[in-house]
């Protein structure tokens, strides 16, 4: 089911932030989505806060896992070793 | 080996969403992968096998918190953007300071994803673990919604207060007049 907005005016910068996530996960029914693009093309601030949005998923998705420590592989051993007596006993 | 090493820093965020602290979240980790080992030839190729992992583990949690903590619902409708920002029309009078175009320099966008690993932490518990998924581990929002067990307009709104704050703290480190 995708969002449907009241009629009426137009959208106002402070309604358009709370909708990003609607539009970037295609959310928005094609007469909001229509909307939300005519405000965003008439107004720079709001284009500038989408492509911070956008940046920020692209910042977070450079996080990655740390780079395996020796604790770690020690840990995974241990690991595999109890899975395998398990195993060896069932 | 590897992909213990590739996931166990989402596994402890998603973990610690449920439990008390660092620790059992530990723990969980460790009980989820033996979960998963010990499932390999029951698994089906249903989901994906990572969707698959992320649900055993968030089953794990929620048994061994027994709790959602109730306490991040309130934070959870903070609004997205500060509402001084915006004059009594609805239109910005603290427009966006721009900061976007510094994701090209190397050394600062290793900063901005230093300051947004850290923020992560801090973010309430349904929303870290939402934006975790999404946009660190990359899965759907369909897969979210599995793994999570909620609808997808619930992640929806998890994952947008859980970006626009990430966005704000960006742009409150970085952003210039």
């Amino acid at each position: 089911m995708r969002l449907r907005l009241p009629a009426r005016r137009e959208l106002v910068c402070q309604q358009v932030v709370e909708l990003v996530t609607d539009y970037l996960e295609g959310a928005l029914h094609p007469a909001a989505r229509r909307r939300f693009e005519r405000h965003l093309a008439g107004c720079e601030h709001c284009t500038e806060y989408l492509a911070q949005i956008s940046a920020t998923i692209a910042v977070a998705g450079r996080i990655t896992a740390d780079d395996l420590t020796t604790e770690m592989r020690a840990e995974f051993t241990d690991l595999y070793r109890r899975w395998r007596r398990e195993e060896d006993g069932a | 080996m590897l992909l213990v090493g590739r996931y166990r820093q989402s596994m402890l965020r998603l973990a610690a969403a449920y439990v008390p602290s660092q620790a059992i979240a530990e723990e969980v980790v460790q009980d989820a992968w033996l979960g998963f080992l010990r499932g390999l030839n029951r698994f089906e190729g249903r989901s994906s096998v990572r969707t698959w992992l992320f649900r055993i583990l968030v089953n794990r949690a929620r048994t061994a918190g027994s709790r959602e903590r109730r306490s991040t619902a309130v934070a959870d409708l903070a609004a997205t953007v500060d509402a001084a920002r915006f004059d009594a029309a609805g239109g910005w009078c603290s427009p966006p300071q721009p900061w976007t175009d510094l994701v090209e320099d190397r050394l600062v966008a290793q900063q901005m994803t230093d300051v947004v690993a850290t923020a992560m932490e801090d973010l309430p518990d349904r929303q870290r673990t939402v934006v975790t998924l999404r946009d660190i581990e990359g899965l759907s929002s369909e897969e979210v919604c599995s793994v999570l067990e909620i609808t997808e307009a619930n992640q929806r709104v998890l994952l947008h207060r859980g970006r626009s704050r990430l966005r704000q703290l960006l742009e409150s480190e970085f952003g210039r007049a």
